[in-house]
């Protein structure tokens, strides 16, 4: 692996960027492995990534039915946080935030990780106690987290509309200053280049076709590019987690849905911070090149179409000009679908199966993106033990029968 | 947006519709009968079909009735609509 640095880039300039090695290789996919992650995206690379640089494991390949960063890490909004409610959540979104604030001196790369704060906002006097509850429990959990007052919030962002009279009012609102964005295909392509400098096999457009089991353990995988013998499987595929996991026999608590989001033209700095509204449903942040980048929610009907219905967006758009009214008037450029696997709690699945050496990653719904380095580093953690850090081990498949669930629905700051 | 049509009012835009999720999802006779995980498969373990799929819409801002529906969840097409435990018709 080439080492990223200024001078590298000066070398490279004089050279006309003709000489840039490939960031990874494109490796054949071998016969066997001591590891196989299903699903190339960021969950799922940085699972490998882990799984080497601190697991110290060797021969592992993930598979990618596309390419590297065409799925959910190249379609979300790029927010990360971790103020959620519960103790369980936001110590594991806290796990993920501190790798975050790291991860490019880690990784030699420049993923642009941006702490300019997150505000959620509050409209009724309902969430006001949520949010003042969430802020306090943020703060037992040692999460940085704070209340704003209306006053606040217009100070520190000139073009929102915190007018009494608006249809639904800004009451107040959360703040975590340690949370913002990152450029999101850069963080699948850092674990890439990462995980490869480690040995790890990175094979593209491998599809998996089937799960070979054998006296109740996994032996390896069927794919479109030939079968390969493994005794440990990590399925990272979000959207699709419901279809692979079939091929063992698993049935899931999840429903994959389309989530929309869009971007508009480039403007010129207005947002320098990211604003979320739970109650009229929408979020916005500016990103370098200017563009707005808005999110909408989820759409209602299962669907792996990577597209949804046009209400939706125009939802969200309507609150987005509630809250900025000089956005009214701004064009957006692009618009698109992700498929996102919720699951009945909100919260994630990391885990053991029923089958032995086959782990779960998914059900991350609409807010993975910000979990990204600490999804894989408890799985990573999960498939070198066979045995759940103890950051994952609320999460286990085996809450939906006992009950113990984790509801980050009403009580987290929802969209995401 | 999806254009539903409702076994009652006609076709319709979707925004007037609310979504049930899978159908076909009996409530178990006797749930004291049940274990643990039976239960889990029932409350919350779903099929998530991707392609053909059997589910139930209800016509919220309309006759206010559920009906099912057959859609793909690919293409998003929905192939027919008719009444809970009803007779397929022309969608």
């Amino acid at each position: 692996m080439e080492k990223y640095s200024a001078l590298k880039l000066i070398r490279h300039a004089l050279e006309s960027n003709r000489k840039w090695p490939r960031a990874w290789r494109r490796p054949e996919p071998a016969k066997q492995y001591d590891a196989v992650v299903v699903g190339g995206g960021g969950h799922g690379l940085a699972t490998a990534y882990y799984l080497a640089s601190q697991h110290g494991m060797r021969r592992i390949a993930v598979l990618e039915k596309g390419w590297i960063g065409g799925g959910n890490t190249g379609r979300n909004t790029t927010i990360v946080r971790s103020n959620y409610l519960w103790t369980e959540a936001s110590l594991l979104y806290e796990k993920s935030l501190q790798l975050w604030e790291t991860l490019s001196q880690e990784l030699n790369y420049n993923i642009m990780f941006s702490q300019r704060g997150v505000y959620n906002l509050g409209h009724t006097l309902q969430d006001m106690r949520d949010i003042e509850r969430r802020v306090a429990a943020n703060r037992l959990n040692g999460i940085d987290a704070e209340v704003v007052s209306p006053e606040q919030i217009k100070a520190a962002i000139p073009i929102i509309n915190t007018s009494r009279t608006a249809r639904y009012p800004i009451l107040g609102a959360s703040l975590q200053r340690r949370a913002g964005v990152a450029r999101h295909d850069a963080v699948a392509w850092a674990f890439a280049r990462a995980a490869d400098a480690l040995g790890v096999d990175i094979i593209e457009q491998c599809e998996v076709r089937g799960i070979d089991c054998e006296g109740g353990r996994v032996t390896g995988l069927q794919t479109s590019r030939g079968s390969i013998a493994t005794g440990r499987v990590g399925l990272v595929v979000a959207g699709h987690a419901s279809v692979v996991a079939d091929m063992a026999g698993l049935r899931l608590p999840l429903e994959s849905h389309p989530l929309q989001a869009f971007v508009s033209e480039p403007l010129r700095p207005l947002l320098d911070t990211v604003v979320m509204s739970n109650a009229v449903h929408g979020y916005a942040s500016q990103s370098d090149k200017g563009e707005l980048v808005i999110g909408a929610g989820i759409d209602a009907y299962n669907g792996y179409g990577q597209r949804g219905s046009f209400h939706t967006i125009e939802h969200a758009m309507q609150a987005m000009v509630e809250l900025f009214p000089c956005f009214s008037r701004v064009r957006m450029l692009r618009l698109w679908g992700g498929i996102v696997d919720v699951s009945p709690d909100a919260c994630p699945i990391i885990g053991k199966t029923p089958i032995e050496g086959l782990y779960l990653n998914c059900g991350w719904g609409t807010g993975g993106f910000k979990a990204t380095p600490g999804s894989g580093w408890v799985l990573a953690h999960t498939m070198a033990h066979d045995d759940p850090h103890e950051l994952n081990a609320p999460f286990g498949l085996d809450r939906f029968t006992t009950g113990a669930l984790i509801d980050e629905h009403g009580a987290a700051a929802v969209a995401h | 947006m999806l254009l539903i049509q409702c076994p009652w009012c006609g076709r319709r835009d979707e925004s007037e519709f609310s979504y049930g999720g899978e159908a076909d999802i009996a409530r178990p006779e006797n749930p004291d009968a049940l274990n643990d995980a039976q239960w889990a498969d029932y409350l919350f373990m779903r099929s998530n079909r991707k392609g053909h799929n059997r589910e139930i819409w209800n016509h919220q801002h309309g006759c206010r009735r559920w009906f099912v529906a057959e859609r793909d969840t690919v293409s998003y097409e929905i192939q027919a609509t008719f009444p809970m435990g009803g007779q397929e018709q022309d969608s």
